[in-house]
């Protein structure tokens, strides 16, 4: 979330689309609620399904799922047509009026540089002019025909309402009514804010999903200000944490990334990372991004990590392909290529798409580890349980442990919510039977390997055996330690803004201490300032909120820096005056900047300097064409999902997103149309989270057994009724379950045909309290948004037809 | 700044005060000790509060959980009842349904509680020791680690590991989460994940 969940209070407007808030995260909804309480605000819902955010919605819009680029290409359209524009926002605060260097092009859904064969761009001509001077070419009269604004007009010109109508079947009317909604947030004064989730990620172009919506709250102002942002409902309640922390293929913590190996040596990885200003007098914030990294691996190897050795640069591993992300993993391991998979806390088997794929993949590794407070399906995925688990243990060869593990009742730490607070919380019982924490766990796994490395010897140990290990008790390192390193410390004696000398051996109070040349340690410069000399900050329970803002600054630790909503400097004007004295942040008081939030800026840059709001892009501001820093492409394009029952009609030579990577077997295991002709989609009920709280009674009482949604004009015309048992079938697997005919599912009218929608709920599995069932990844398709390899969830394909119940419900069917 | 804040004696202390002050106000003043005597204790003030965070969606409600037993020596404590803190600014006390039911969450009856292990062809999970279980993974580790570490592709110096994979639990703390990435990342490994994606 740019903004936070009190924050939700200020809008005037809330739009909840690729997300269903009040059943998902519904003391977040509250806010929601709130806002339509005392602030007049309206809320807009659009959504294939008429969930229950709907149902409190002064404006419901259906859409067929996988559209919603087209959806919002034409909001965008209406307002630059209908001129509902922040007009002096978008030229301060944007590249509306850049030049895009010559050679750039689109046409027929294409970008210019795309290669068939490689599935990919050659985006070296997605840039913006550069002059003499070295900054990139303005025409602040947004007139020139290469300008980002003419560039934006030209791309959005197809998204007309008749065309938003054909591809997504939302109603012409409805369509233009929201349009007049949205567009009265032009308004200084008045606040559009966007709430998301997994609806917009988990699309073949869910990132593109996302930027869309970027553009239109670009065009009306609408980042930085309170009551506005683009607001990502995360799915756990530590996954910005883990994000944050970098545990994925491609990342150091903090958003740095692991080299690739055309990057041989520290000179040539950070000479791509200068991240200069790209216009005068702006801040640029990543041209620190040496100071992070070398902080990093000092708090990574300490005294191995010197000047000499470039920082210890050698131990970090170095990438051949973007990313060995989930999806490449078990791809990898279905071709046998994988010998084993350390699994914490996660089910990967009931969570990855195409579940016969992902059994196959298990069964040809030679070890799995599970670390996981609960008997998950992934640690059994061996174990026969009939049709719900129809697999031949004597014929898996696969080596299982599963490793008991405490939660979060048994433990002390922090996690990291939406609103990017770090959240302390403490132990209230101990842990059943043998259980240890996952922090027990690694460190005995470090410790024994590099005990052995020590010993025998054995491929490349430095890394390994020089790991700066210096807790107190190497075997159960504390939560406070690894906080106090988190937040970073000095090495030698340092010299902070203001010129006083910090002695070596204290932590420091955020990363704008940080140093490049060895005298600091950093596990994570976003989470510099969590645990200072004064202490853990994110312990702090001061609940008080001056100005009624929303924004409880004493509360927690919030990164970076205690900033409560991002971009705040946006929300004055150039002379640094609030837009709005009712949604004052911050203000210049003639010196300095002062407010109710840390200012997202220099804390006393003056307005006349001319320097952007958005400090850590090189340009300074908000970019409404992302030069080459999306793989698909610089504009958001409509692609059809990859199995999508209707053809193209923006762009009939293209199918699936073009740059998205799709493996061959996948590729061979997609539907068409013809085979599965219903527009298939997974969600979450309120009672249950993900495959948990199958695990507890309460909620196994609420929602004891599977279902399917689909409407009555669908049941009708298969002779289904609530209640009957169904067959459900895509390309890759079968399932069954119980039908639920509900009126919240209605054809949706898509080029002058009916397309049905089939809702499928994603809580049960073959272990737990509830009754068994099947997760909706036994059919789903295996295919990852262009950036994230998010895999596409939320629109594949599946036929549908009464049938008989399982063998072990046969008696009470 | 680790202080907790406990409200027990607060609700204690609300609690006497209620029952002496409405029986003396209506004139039963010596009745006073003997319907104190009668008074149910309130169940809950006999329990320790501890702040935490609800681990299931992102807003990460604050929530009391009340435990019996004060973790003293010999004292083994456990979680009897779970509510919304309403001192928490985002969640003002409210819980959802699945928030509510935690308590099922933590006592559920499917949580593992040994360490169990399955042999290659059989049919069931047997019970191990942690020693055995740490030490046969960390050597199947260390085997395909050896085996199959790229320290070179070509000239370049690329010092990988590409055929076991790791994934990061997202409910674990961010303490967890940085001693995972220090363990996985110093041994090479890149198919390194999370649920970010899911």
């Amino acid at each position: 979330m740019t903004n936070l969940w009190m924050d939700i209070k200020h809008a005037d407007l809330i739009t909840v689309m690729g997300g269903n808030a009040a059943e998902a995260h519904p003391c977040g909804f509250k806010w929601v609620v709130e806002a339509k309480a005392h602030n007049n605000a309206r809320l807009i819902v659009i959504d294939p399904r008429f969930t229950r955010t709907a149902s409190v919605a002064d404006l419901y819009c259906p859409i067929r799922q996988g559209t919603d680029i087209a959806f919002l290409s034409g909001v965008a359209k209406y307002l630059i047509d209908n001129d509902k524009l922040q007009h002096r926002y978008l030229s301060a605060y944007t590249n509306a009026s850049f030049l895009v260097k010559e050679g750039y092009d689109f046409s027929e859904g294409l970008f210019s540089g795309y290669s068939e064969d490689k599935r990919d761009y050659d985006k070296s001509t997605w840039d913006y002019e550069i002059g003499p001077d070295g900054y990139a070419v303005v025409d602040e009269t947004m007139q020139h025909p290469r300008s980002v604004m003419q560039m934006l007009k030209k791309h959005l010109a197809v998204y007309t309402p008749e065309m938003v109508e054909r591809v997504c079947g939302s109603p012409k009317e409805t369509f233009l009514k929201v349009c007049q909604m949205i567009a009265e947030t032009s308004s200084p004064e008045k606040t559009m804010t966007s709430l998301y989730a997994l609806g917009w990620t988990q699309h073949s172009k869910g990132s593109q999903n996302i930027r869309s919506m970027c553009i239109v709250q670009t065009l009306l102002g609408n980042i930085g200000m309170l009551g506005g942002g683009m607001n990502a409902l995360r799915g756990h309640s530590n996954i910005q944490g883990l994000t944050d922390i970098g545990l994925m293929s491609n990342l150091i913590p903090g958003y740095l990334n692991i080299p690739i190996e055309k990057e041989p040596d520290y000179a040539s990885y950070i000479a791509k990372r200068q991240f200069k200003p790209l216009r005068p007098g702006q801040m640029s914030y990543w041209q620190n991004y040496n100071k992070f990294f070398v902080s990093f691996q000092k708090s990574m190897w300490g005294d191995h990590a010197t000047k000499e050795n470039d920082w210890a640069y050698d131990y970090l591993p170095k990438l051949d392909v973007p990313t060995y992300d989930v999806v490449r993993g078990f791809e990898l391991a279905k071709q046998g290529k994988m010998t084993g998979y350390v699994i914490q806390g996660f089910n990967p088997l009931l969570s990855f798409p195409n579940r016969g794929k992902m059994t196959e993949a298990f069964s040809k590794m030679k070890f799995v580890v599970v670390m996981d407070p609960l008997q998950t399906e992934t640690a059994r995925f061996w174990e026969n349980h009939g049709e719900y688990n129809d697999v031949d243990p004597s014929k898996i060869q696969t080596e299982v442990f599963e490793l008991p593990t405490t939660l979060f009742a048994e433990e002390e730490g922090s996690l990291s919510n939406s609103s990017r607070w770090l959240q302390w919380h403490w132990q209230a019982q101990e842990p059943p039977g043998e259980c240890r924490s996952d922090i027990e766990i690694m460190a005995e796994i470090h410790l024994r390997m590099k005990a052995m490395y020590e010993r025998e010897g054995g491929a490349f140990p430095d890394p390994i055996v020089n790991l700066k290990w210096d807790y107190a008790i190497e075997e159960s390192p504390t939560a406070i330690e690894l906080a106090r390193e988190l937040n970073g410390y000095t090495l030698a004696p340092i010299q902070d803004a203001t010129g006083n000398t910090i002695p070596a051996g204290k932590q420091v109070d955020g990363f704008a201490q940080l140093k490049d040349d060895g005298s600091t340690a950093c596990g994570c410069w976003i989470y510099s300032g969590c645990y200072t000399e004064k202490g853990n900050i994110m312990a702090r329970r001061d609940n008080t909120d001056p100005g009624n803002r929303g924004i409880a600054p004493n509360w927690a630790f919030a990164w970076p820096a205690n900033r409560r909503v991002l971009y705040n400097r946006a929300s004055c004007d150039p002379e640094g005056k609030p837009w709005s004295e009712k949604k004052k942040l911050i203000e210049w008081n003639g010196k300095q900047w002062v407010g109710f939030d840390v200012p997202d800026y220099g804390a006393t840059v003056s307005p006349d300097k001319g320097m952007g709001p958005f400090i850590l892009n090189q340009e300074g501001v908000a970019r409404l064409w992302t030069r080459g820093l999306m793989r698909d492409g610089p504009f958001p394009t409509h692609y059809e999902p990859f199995e999508s029952p209707v053809a193209n009609v923006v762009f009939p030579k293209i199918k699936g997103a073009p740059a998205a990577r799709i493996f061959k077997g996948d590729l061979a295991d997609l539907g068409t149309s013809e085979e599965f002709p219903y527009a298939a989609t997974s969600y979450r009920l309120t009672e249950h989270f993900h495959g948990w709280t199958k695990h507890s009674k309460i909620n196994a009482i609420l929602q004891p057994e599977a279902f399917v949604e689909i409407g009555e004009v669908l049941a009708k015309e298969k002779g289904i009724a609530k209640g009957d048992w169904v067959r459900v079938w895509s390309k890759r697997g079968s399932v069954k379950a119980k039908a639920v005919v509900t009126k919240r599912i209605k054809p949706l009218i898509c080029d002058g045909k009916p397309v049905h929608v089939v809702g499928m709920p994603q809580h049960w599995g073959f272990i737990g309290e509830t009754k068994k069932g099947w997760h909706p990844n036994s059919l789903t398709p295996v295919v990852g948004d262009c950036n994230t390899e998010t895999p596409e969830f939320k629109a594949w394909l599946v036929n549908i037809e009464r049938t008989t119940p399982p063998a072990d419900r046969e008696r009470t069917a | 700044m680790n202080v907790q804040v406990s409200r027990r004696g607060l609700l204690k202390g609300i609690g006497v005060g209620l029952a002496g002050g409405t029986l003396g106000a209506l004139g039963f003043g010596d009745l006073q000790p003997a319907a104190a005597a009668a008074v149910r204790p309130f169940k809950l003030a006999q329990m320790r509060e501890t702040r935490n965070t609800c681990p299931y969606c992102s807003v990460s409600c604050g929530v009391i959980l009340y435990s019996l037993g004060d973790r003293s020596k010999n004292a083994k404590s456990a979680v009897m009842h779970v509510e919304g803190d309403p001192d928490h600014p985002v969640n003002r006390g409210t819980l959802c349904p699945k928030g509510s039911s935690l308590l099922d969450f933590v006592r559920s009856e499917t949580r593992t509680k040994y360490p169990m292990y399955r042999a290659p062809g059989t049919a069931e999970f047997k019970r191990v020791s942690w020693d055995f279980a740490l030490d046969r993974i960390t050597k199947l580790l260390k085997e395909d680690r050896d085996k199959n570490f790229v320290a070179k592709n070509g000239d370049l110096t690329v010092n990988r590991w590409t055929t076991t994979g790791f994934l990061g639990a997202s409910a674990t703390t961010n303490e967890t989460a940085w001693l995972t990435y220090k363990t996985v990342r110093s041994m090479g490994a890149l198919v390194f994940d999370n649920q970010a994606r899911v």
